[in-house]
């Protein structure tokens, strides 16, 4: 299943909801292009919302680390929200858990924001 | 588990579009084989890893390089091969994902993933030019019946 992605705002905050897999072409890039996007509108503060995603590849995994890295060099946090357990598994032996913050529960992650 | 290997053999044109076909082949086969869903869903991403290796690094997308996979169903495991066309490269010379200078990078991961999802794990030189990338999964059944055996290397063959 291809990636689908939508934005809504909760207050300052900008939710990504993605679902589907984000791996090599299309996935990657229409993740790079949300948050670029959303960036562009001068939203800093983004959470993706990773609960329909299932499958992820190591060309998604870069995708992720650069969403991570884009954001926070123009003074803006990523965070990441709902990982399925597939999901989890691969931050965990990437060591991506300790990079990424991570939530499971969306009041929590956008209050993390204040 | 089968009595003989038996051996499917598969080429592919360096497409993006070949990335997923080859991990719907590999699927198949894997569950034919009896490993189970979590199983599947490694092996098979172990094997889109590989020809994304082969399409991004050992192809450099020219289409007209040749792709090939081969899957050996042998006894006790599952053996598969992806073969490239390009210059070929060692192990030694992948930086480790998980060393701290590397986490932030956005590319290096699929022969971690590879190694990490597979009992066994090498990549080969080919004489002729091009890489190897040789990986393997005991079945279920299998298991525990030697003393278990984890490897990555790399070769010269």
């Amino acid at each position: 299943m291809n990636l689908r992605a939508t934005a809504r705002e909760s207050g300052s905050v900008i939710v990504i909801d993605l679902s589907g897999r984000i791996t090599l072409g299309e996935g990657s890039a229409l993740l790079r292009q949300m948050i670029r996007e959303n960036l562009g509108k001068g939203h800093k503060k983004i959470i993706l919302n990773l609960g329909e995603v299932n499958y992820i590849d190591s060309s998604g995994i870069g995708e992720l680390v650069s969403g991570y890295t884009t954001v926070t060099s123009q003074g803006g946090e990523l965070k990441l929200l709902n990982l399925t357990k597939r999901v989890h598994d691969l931050l965990q032996i990437t060591k991506l858990f300790t990079v990424f913050d991570v939530y499971s529960d969306e009041r929590t992650a956008v209050r993390s924001f204040q | 588990m089968p009595a003989e290997t038996k051996r499917i053999e598969v080429t592919l044109e360096t497409l993006l579009d070949s990335v997923s076909l080859a991990e719907d082949i590999c699927l198949r086969i894997a569950a034919s084989a009896g490993f189970d869903e979590d199983d599947c869903h490694k092996i098979g991403m172990s094997v889109r890893e590989g020809v994304i290796n082969a399409y991004r690094y050992g192809h450099d997308s020219q289409r007209g390089k040749k792709i090939h996979l081969v899957f050996e169903l042998a006894p006790d495991k599952m053996v598969i091969r992806v073969i490239d066309h390009g210059p070929g490269f060692n192990l030694a010379d992948v930086p480790d994902p998980l060393a701290e200078e590397n986490l932030l990078k956005t590319s290096g991961r699929g022969i971690f993933l590879m190694r990490s999802f597979m009992d066994e794990f090498e990549v080969l030189r080919r004489r002729q030019g091009g890489a190897e990338v040789v990986m393997a999964k005991q079945y279920p059944a299998s298991r525990g019946a030697g003393p278990g055996r984890r490897s990555a290397n790399t070769k010269e063959e």
